[in-house]
């Protein structure tokens, strides 16, 4: 028995405290109804005596109505909450299950195993520290195993038993066993788990469960249960850089002002300085206030109360961190989306993203790319479908605080919601900032492209020359670059008819090849202001919109549009000049054919008067204007 | 060194977070206050999230004019003590048509003196949030319910349009007229309860205590005879004996079970040691299979 029945029944007293030490761990069970998962869950929640006798008595009853193993008792059956869910024989959401032995109490996510439920098994993951991957021993590792390990992996999960169930059908091989485990391995090797534990069970017989099954005396153990009783997973969160999201400001009479928040890192003692992540200031921690009296010390995961030595403005949303150690802020962030809904997400509409206390709108700017949860292959992807995970890019309206998943679970995630309906559609974790200078410390995170413009002494830039075709941009662009060459800078040009001739010698001149031309033209501009140069890139793209993606692709920070602002009569003289003759015949076409229009740019960083024959003139302006950049002058120093 | 939290402490935080975050995002919160030990705690935990100040929320109770004696002293005690805004509700035309559970059976009384009466409450005063005390492991439809449960308009609760929840984040967005229902313990048990209870000493209501009481046995429950309204059937006998509540309700529909544990760690000596779920006191879940999903779809909390 999971309890001490004696002590109980001999001292209730001496049972109790020592129940007071007890800790918590949260799971999430993996597999499908086939695999025995809710067999497994059942019986743990039988043994560890969380099933009470009018339970089992309608759970007799219905095993013999509807239960699939006979006379037996059905366990499953304790587990599907819904009158829907019993009838069809499937879970179809996340239910939570309690049991608890000595020395801990388990929240078990109990999620069904179907891809169409991706949602409900990463709803279930988000808050657990464990994992179980159920596998059929007949049956081994399964797409639906990759899956599931995928998704913990993806939440953040470091822990796994790998729990190879139904050992009394293939006569307790151990033989069976270890090939399994050996192939799970190898495929979950770039998983990031910490801990893979094998262990061979039967949830339906028991063995392995709670005791050692003498079927399979070459399992050493430790058992399932114990296994779970054991297992280390404080990721140390308490010792990570202080961080506390403030939720709500007590101001009962003039003379408190507390914070209230949950300790999402670290640990904080009264004296500790901190610093609000919107207005930079800081100052020291007074009090640690709870109704229980003040605290000498608070860790992670304590919901407290914390007053300042100094008045300084901190409303809901803030962020109180380690002045040594403080989040990113940012409005641009690269994270990793799960699409929770039918509707499919729409890159450019706006939806509200709530991360912790803070609510704003944002945006996905562009998808990078999306999942296949079977495969784990990377996919080009312009939205994603329910259930669907991808890498984006999101612009927000207001800059927030906050660290990668990979760093803290707690500050490195997001919700997204509709505003229409107000259905939460999405769940984020994100990796970076896609800002930089702005933040000191993103160095921390990788080799980057302040790191690489250091070592060339120079800020990137990609100036990006726009206008109508026979504009002059290219002979202006050529001008400039020979201008920034000689002053020592690292540039490369890209115009867009050569590239034309090779990168993009597969796109044609409809609508949607123009979009791409331009996309793909971003794209890599991007790659070399990631390198440290500065970029020249002609590129008609006679939309807004398209200017706006490169914009948004590249980086605000580095995007310069260059608008070579040229009456259309000069530009079509200088076609019909025949010095033009190229451009007439390619060129001109950079704007489709369908449609000749040309958006002038609204709020051009830079606009040039293209009808000028003073070409030494324009270019000046143009290099001025970049290394009168109080930001470049930094670097050129 | 790594300090760890005990299971008691997590919880405590969680539901606090909770708490908190719903005060902090809604215009017109309320606390559904039940009286019982789930509420005890419940309250407990506000008074805790927001010290030294008050909660800054009312508190609710649908009186069915049908609640123990005790229950309601206790109310009134408490909420003197604790300095907290209460606010009570019943249906008045339920009470004009005469509505009890000996006289129109415990559906009807549920519906009309509960489900009713809560709904008429939450319009009235226009509640756009409100916390209950249920608990995940009480009953099997619960244990799928989400901690920020939404309410359409009509205050029904659809289990196949409920929002995803993850980590520690809440979607609380509603329109005018919906609602969303906030259970502070859902990740609590029975056994959590009444541990915390024993730890941090929190007062409850008498009832939870063997003491003698009198009690008839009826339809194989044990019904305290609590006034004069509950008329003796000729095959009937009052008897004294030693019980208590594992829960408390409208007292014709709240069986009592046989007891001498009057103390809290008894209790819970009791309560580990016997393998009977405490909501088979409870006459509501044994009217049909899947009654609570019925009833919750209805607007039950």
């Amino acid at each position: 028995m999971a309890h001490q029945s004696a002590l109980i029944a001999e001292d209730i007293h001496a049972y109790l405290k020592s129940q007071e030490e007890k800790g918590l761990l949260r799971l999430i069970t993996c597999g499908s109804v086939d695999d025995g998962k809710s067999t497994l869950i059942g019986r743990l929640l039988w043994d560890s005596k969380m099933v009470f006798e009018d339970q089992l008595e309608s759970l007799t009853a219905d095993s013999k109505r509807i239960g699939t193993q006979g006379e037996k008792i059905d366990y499953a059956l304790l587990l599907d909450g819904l009158e829907a869910e019993r009838e069809q024989g499937i879970t179809i959401d996340v239910a939570y299950r309690f049991f608890s032995t000595d020395k801990r109490k388990f929240i078990v996510a109990d999620t069904p195993g179907h891809e169409q439920y991706t949602r409900n098994m990463v709803t279930g993951a988000s808050t657990a520290q464990v994992a179980i991957i159920l596998i059929d021993a007949r049956k081994g590792v399964l797409t639906q195993t990759r899956r599931h390990s995928y998704l913990a992996s993806l939440v953040g999960i470091r822990h796994v038993v790998l729990a190879i169930n139904k050992m009394d059908l293939v006569d307790y091989s151990e033989h069976r066993f270890k090939e399994i485990y050996n192939e799970y391995k190898t495929f979950a090797q770039d998983l990031g788990f910490t801990e893979i534990r094998p262990i061979p069970i039967s949830a339906l017989e028991g063995d392995n469960v709670l005791e050692l099954s003498p079927r399979t005396p070459w399992h050493q153990g430790p058992t399932l249960m114990k296994y779970l009783e054991q297992v280390q997973v404080t990721e140390a969160t308490d010792q990570r850089p202080f961080r506390l999201r403030v939720q709500w400001v007590n101001r009962p009479d003039l003379d408190f002002r507390g914070f209230c928040g949950t300790i999402a890192s670290g640990t904080i003692r009264p004296g500790d300085p901190v610093m609000v992540s919107g207005s930079g200031q800081t100052s020291r921690i007074q009090r640690i206030v709870t109704m229980d009296g003040d605290l000498p010390e608070a860790v992670a995961g304590q919901a407290i109360t914390l007053t300042l030595e100094d008045e300084i403005d901190i409303s809901r949303g803030d962020t109180l961190s380690d002045p040594g150690n403080h989040p990113f802020r940012a409005s641009r962030l690269e994270a990793r989306l799960v699409w929770l809904h039918e509707e499919a997400l729409l890159p450019g509409r706006s939806y509200l993203l709530k991360a912790g206390p803070s609510t704003t709108t944002a945006q996905i700017s562009s998808l990078r790319h999306k999942v296949n949860v079977n495969t784990l292959q990377l996919k080009p992807a312009q939205t994603l479908a329910h259930n669907e995970i991808g890498v984006c890019l999101l612009r927000l309206d207001k800059t927030i605080a906050f660290d990668s998943y990979q760093e803290n679970r707690a500050t490195g995630s997001f919700i997204l919601i509709d505003r229409v309906t107000n259905a939460t559609v999405g769940a984020g974790m994100i990796d970076t900032a896609v800002e930089q200078r702005e933040n000191n410390q993103w160095h921390r995170i990788s080799l980057d492209r302040s790191v690489r413009a250091g070592r060339l002494g120079q800020a990137p830039k990609a100036l990006w020359f726009t206008g109508h075709p026979a504009s002059e941009k290219s002979t202006l662009a050529e001008l400039v670059e020979k201008k920034l060459h000689s002053l020592g800078r690292v540039t490369t040009l890209l115009d867009e008819n050569q590239l034309r001739q090779g990168l993009n010698h597969d796109l044609g001149f409809t609508a949607a090849d123009q979009a791409e031309h331009v996309r793909r033209i971003a794209e890599t501009t991007k790659l070399f202001v990631d390198s440290g140069l500065i970029v020249l890139a002609t590129v008609t793209s006679p939309f807004r919109s398209e200017r706006q993606l490169a914009r948004e692709i590249i980086g605000s920070e580095e995007f310069i549009e260059v608008h070579v602002n040229t009456p259309i009569a000069v530009c079509e003289e200088r076609n019909n000049s025949g010095l033009y003759r190229r451009t007439r015949t390619e060129e001109s076409r950079n704007i489709a054919e369908s449609d000749c229009l040309y958006e002038p740019p609204i709020a051009a960083e830079i606009t040039v008067d293209g009808s000028s024959q003073d070409l030494k003139q324009l270019t000046e302006e143009i290099v001025n204007h970049l290394l009168g950049d109080p930001a470049t002058l930094e670097w050129t120093i | 060194m790594s300090k760890k939290l005990t299971h008691l402490q997590q919880l405590e935080a969680e539901s606090i977070h909770i708490i908190r975050e719903v005060t902090a995002e809604f215009s017109n919160p309320v606390m559904l206050y039940s009286i019982g030990k789930d509420s005890a705690v419940m309250l407990h935990l506000a008074r805790k999230a927001f010290y030294p100040a008050k909660p800054p929320f009312p508190l609710l109770h649908v009186d069915t004019t049908w609640k123990f004696r005790e229950m309601i002293e206790f109310r009134n005690r408490m909420v003197k003590e604790c300095g907290f805004d209460l606010l009570v509700h019943t249906n008045e035309d339920g009470v004009r048509q005469g509505i009890g559970p000996f006289s129109h059976g415990s559906a009807l009384h549920t519906d009309v003196m509960k489900t009713e009466a809560l709904k008429q409450a939450l319009d009235k005063y226009k509640f756009d949030a409100a916390f209950g005390g249920a608990r995940r492991d009480e009953e099997k439809s619960r244990a799928k319910e989400r901690i920020f449960s939404f309410r359409s308009e009509n205050h029904r609760w659809d289990p196949k349009k409920q929002r995803p929840e993850l980590w520690d984040i809440y979607n609380t967005r509603v329109r005018p007229g919906e609602s969303i229902r906030i259970f502070p313990l859902s990740n609590w048990t029975e056994l959590d309860i009444w541990q915390y209870i024993t730890l941090e000493q929190i007062p409850i209501v008498p009832l939870y205590y063997a003491k003698m009481r009198p009690v008839v046995n009826r339809d194989d429950m044990l019904i305290m005879v609590d006034d004069e309204r509950m008329e003796i059937r000729p095959d009937e006998t009052v008897e004294y004996k030693s019980v208590r509540f594992r829960t408390l309700g409208c007292y014709p529909l709240t069986g009592a079970v046989e007891s001498t544990a009057d103390t809290l760690p008894v209790i819970i000596q009791e309560m580990l040691l016997t393998r009977t779920s405490e909501r088979q006191g409870r006459a509501i879940d044994h009217d049909s299979a899947g009654s609570m999903e019925k009833k919750k779809q209805e607007g039950y909390f």
